[in-house]
């Protein structure tokens, strides 16, 4: 039941988006709307070979073309030593490359022109003379000692491993798995993928020679730490942090792609220091699918190890993961594989111990996340695989192998085998209810009866458990940059509010659920409230809005904030009434003296007096700042159930039904919550029936385009069921845990273990996704199975 | 000097006709509702009308648009009345980060023109080519299905 009423509209009321009004009219505000006078356009050159030395760039073509103001590469940015810059991981990675290019459509040139069509002429008037290098593709052919070696730019390299990782301990796992009456192994490869935001990056970004001022309009989920990253790229030339304003106007999707710093932007940033003129830089599809930051590829080898009854007690995870030719991955800097270390799930395992090696290979750079926190559907990925293959070969129902192994309720906090501390949660709720909801015994019934007929239905069940909202300071940084988020509320006399945040939305609806936890804490309308993010110039310093971190970090901040300004509020009613400060209470929207209601004083009338009447003594104005610092990450947990149907024809994979119980804590908004859910559902179905991005042994990529990378529409979507339970997080001052990623982090496992499940009994055993009809019809003959 | 009908005003157009009718309509006139998503008609996140049928305006040059009514996000508001369909997004929160909204409306406005009742297969197959990444497709589908409702109820 929420607290306040739907005037007030906070916490649990489905306040409608604010945000809504402008795009259903068209009347959105994103990167490429924006138009500056004077205004010119880049557009670049990229590598048609995936490793190669660059020879002899001729401009002279392109400059001759009317039209084409200039072009730019990398000897012109290596005069200001801007040809190379640090990742996120404090890895380089070219900005244009002098000597050679490292993967298929590589930035090699920038052209400068008065429209973008006459840029993409320039482009095409660019001649490269390349010369070949042996390509690597594969990672395990990286790992050779005869590989050639990529990263010759750096001194001493001998071979192409990145770096070694491993966590947990080592010999109390391999003494569980010598003790195990049962292991399961697999190898589980989890394809590389990318985020397509529909809306694809960009910038204009605009020097002001007068001033010494650079404007950047970007496609940007985290604007503060982009400042950060350009001055210190770029402050040897004169750019410094205060001289240097990003703005992350409206997102047209994020999911994890619009968090690193793309070469594109950086260009476009020296071209308009360069001209002097505003430069706008908007990439198209192919070089979004291309070039940009893929998601996952991690080839992992796992084994679990148990008791013949079903209880789970050790794992073991080696993996290794294809990082292209730089680490270039957005992971909180202590951990190069991300959070892959919640691989225990919502288990309660005795030991466990992962490694994880970062390869160089001639495919772009990346490690991001889609729509998930560091790694994580990684993690869940493979223990929830991993249950299932040890459920299916020991003859358990996968339901009741996990209801055994589950953390009890009362475990909680609970120190999981490899290290993190888990929150709340009540795993056994969720999956009861997921199992109720779907009806999984009749299905199971139902099940047996197709079988019978030589039908092809499987169940599949994900219990998943989260770990998001990076994060304490203790552990969490980005280049050093720790991992708080910020708030800064400020109430105008006649008891309106501006609030200003270091997040940015790119869909989720911050505008509205910002204005709703601010309305919770000071019973001041959601409709009174503006919210603004995405402008380093007005925004608190923050790390911007990934990993589901908005809610449980900038959102605690918020409250954090309103608490802060409510004790003011307090003070200047306490003097306004006469009474004491202790002998007033507080409801949605009001101070009243105990005992009597009716000597009150609004939130409304106490933000006037504290620019009019406050108290001597006393500060004017009624604001405050918060900057939170998570004490613990949160952990949203739930149950997935999948129900499928498989042609024995033509190996489709039909999804039926899938009930999806979500637990995220306390909610904001639940017809917004419950949109999340949908969304992220779709998104966890697309990696786990149709994408992904393969190369071919020269480093050409064959999914570069919409043509063949296959994102599903409302056609392939099955009508997700949903439901919830509400398990707050203790530590956060709201209990909220975050939601915006549970669904396609856990989806996936659903859907293969169904697939699986269905396929058990003819002796498959894994389909790596995503599962394409060929693979199925494959499996399918391969177990001699008739049309 | 070519011309073209938007939005139910006429408009000269200098420029080249085989351009495609996204970027004039983008570049050239300001009417930015319409999005680039792919260019080469995969996405529709660039939909309008062209009398009525929905075309990706991506891959459409202006040329093929000459003597036809082009109508486009913007052009559906009429005096403060917002198309039924608009409502039905609002109402069902059919949107998250909004880049696909204008095309998924046209879209959907080009089938209720063709068909004020259609059945759910019908709407699936017309919203085929609307690709919404943020991906809460359940609502995009029910959005429609109350516009068409409204637009029955509105005639009665
Ligand atoms: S931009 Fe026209 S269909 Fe994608
Ligand atoms: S609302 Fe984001 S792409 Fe559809």
């Amino acid at each position: 039941m929420p607290k306040t009423s739907a005037e007030i509209g906070g916490m649990g009321h489905s306040v409608k988006r604010k945000e809504d009004p402008r795009f259903i009219r068209g009347k959105g505000n994103y990167v490429d709307d924006i138009v500056l006078p004077d205004m010119i356009y880049m557009d670049i050159v990229r590598s048609p070979f995936a490793h190669a030395t660059i020879k002899n760039i001729d401009t002279a073509k392109a400059l001759a073309t009317p039209g084409v103001l200039a072009v730019i590469t990398g000897k012109d940015l290596a005069a200001y030593n801007l040809h190379w810059m640090p990742t996120l991981m404090s890895d380089t990675q070219m900005v244009l490359p002098v000597e050679k290019v490292m993967y298929q459509a590589q930035e090699v040139a920038a052209v400068l022109a008065t429209d973008r069509y006459t840029a993409a002429d320039g482009v095409d008037a660019v001649e490269v003379d390349y010369d070949p290098l042996p390509v690597v593709v594969d990672p395990f052919k990286a790992l050779l000692p005869d590989a050639p070696i990529l990263r010759t730019d750096k001194e001493g390299k001998k071979d192409n491993h990145i770096w070694h990782w491993e966590w947990g301990d080592k010999s109390a796992t391999d003494q569980a798995f010598d003790e195990a009456d049962v292991k399961v192994t697999q190898d589980i490869y989890i394809p590389r993928i990318h985020v397509a935001s529909i809306e694809t990056c960009g910038c204009v970004a605009s020097f002001d020679k007068i001033n010494g001022k650079l404007t950047v309009w970007m496609t940007t989920q985290a604007p503060h730490a982009i400042r950060t990253v350009f001055a210190l790229v770029a402050g040897h030339v004169g750019l410094q942090e205060h001289k240097i304003q990003i703005i992350s106007p409206d997102i047209g999707g994020g999911f994890g792609g619009k968090v690193p710093v793309y070469p594109g932007y950086v260009i476009a940033v020296a071209a308009s220091v360069l001209t002097g003129k505003p430069v706008k830089w908007i990439e198209d599809r192919m070089e979004n699918l291309q070039a940009d930051s893929f998601a996952r590829d991690y080839h992992i080898a796992a084994e679990l190890a148990g008791k013949k009854d079903g209880t789970l007690t050790a794992l073991r995870i080696k993996t290794v993961a294809d990082h292209g030719y730089t680490d270039a991955a957005a992971n909180p800097s202590k951990f190069p594989a991300g959070l892959f270390h919640i691989c225990t799930g919502s288990y309660d395992l005795k030991a466990a111990h992962v490694e994880v090696d970062g390869v160089y290979t001639n495919k772009p750079p990346g490690g991001i996340a889609y729509r998930c926190s560091f790694r994580v559907t990684e993690a869940v990925h493979t223990i929830e695989r991993m249950a299932d293959l040890m459920a299916h070969e020991i003859g358990m129902d996968p339901a009741d192998l996990r209801m055994k192994n589950f953390i009890a309720p009362d475990r909680f906090p609970y120190k999981s085998a490899l290290g993190w501390e888990y929150d709340s949660g009540n795993y056994a709720g969720a999956l009861k209810l997921a199992i109720d909801r779907i009806g999984y015994t009749d299905l199971r019934k139902e099940q047996a009866e197709r079988r019978a007929r030589g039908e092809l239905m499987g169940i599949g069940i994900s219990s998943f458990t989260e770990i998001v909202g990076a994060g304490p300071s203790k552990h969490f940084d980005i280049l050093g940059l720790k991992m708080f988020d910020s708030a800064e509320i400020r109430i105008h006399p006649t008891g309106k509010v501006i609030a200003r945040f270091g997040t940015k939305s790119q869909g989720q609806g911050h505008e509205t659920t910002y204005a709703q936890i601010i309305a919770e804490e000071l019973g001041i309308p959601a409709a009174d409230i503006a919210v603004e993010e995405g402008d380093t110039d007005t925004a608190p310093y923050g790390l911007g809005t990934y990993a589901s971190r908005s809610t449980p970090v900038a959102g605690a901040a918020r409250a954090v904030a309103a608490r802060k300004i409510r004790e003011k509020a307090k003070k200047i009613a306490a003097y306004l009434l006469e009474a004491h400060e202790d002998d007033l209470d507080w409801e949605p929207g009001k101070f009243f003296v105990k005992g009597s209601p009716d000597r009150a004083k609004t939130i409304q009338e106490i933000a006037l007096a504290a620019y009019t009447n406050h108290p001597q003594g006393m500060e004017a104005g009624l604001e405050a700042v918060s900057y939170y610092d998570p004490p613990n990450l949160t952990y949203p947990f739930g149950s997935y159930i999948c129900v499928v149907d498989i042609d024995k024809g033509t190996g489709e994979v039909k999804v039926r039904r899938f009930m999806a119980v979500d637990d995220c804590g306390n909610i904001i908004n639940p017809m917004i919550v419950e949109g999340q859910i949908h969304g992220g559902l779709t998104m966890g179905l697309a990696p786990a029936l149709y994408e992904e991005i393969q190369y071919d042994e020269s480093g050409n990529c064959l999914q570069g385009s919409f043509m063949n990378y296959l994102l599903p529409t409302a056609v392939e979507t099955p009508a997700w069921e949903t439901d919830k339970t509400c398990t707050p997080s203790p530590h956060h001052p709201l209990g909220a845990k975050g939601v915006g990623e549970s669904a396609t982090v856990g989806a996936p496992a659903a859907i293969v273990n169904a697939v699986v499940d269905a396929l058990w009994h003819l002796g498959v055993r894994h389909i790596d996704i995503p599962i394409t009809p060929p693979k199925v019809w494959k499996a399918l003959r391969d177990a001699g199975v008739s049309e | 000097m070519p011309q073209l009908d938007i939005n139910g005003k006429t408009v000269a157009v200098e420029t080249d006709l085989d351009r495609s009718l996204l970027s004039l309509l983008r570049d050239d006139l300001d009417l930015t509702g319409s999005k680039y998503g792919c260019g080469e008609g995969q996405c529709g996140a660039c939909t309008v009308l062209i009398d009525e049928k929905s075309a990706r305006s991506c891959i459409t040059p202006v040329r093929a648009a000459l003597g036809k009514k082009i109508t486009t996000i913007e052009g559906l508001e009429k005096s403060g009345r917002l198309h039924p369909l608009q409502e039905a997004f609002l109402e069902t929160e059919a949107l998250q980060c909004g880049y696909c909204t204008s095309g998924m409306i046209m879209s959907g406005i080009s089938l209720l023109r063709k068909n004020p009742n259609p059945p759910r297969e019908e709407i699936l197959r017309q919203m085929e080519g609307n690709v919404c990444r943020c991906g809460d497709y359940l609502r995009i589908v029910a959005a429609l299905e109350k516009a068409a409702r409204a637009i029955k109820e509105a005639r009665k």
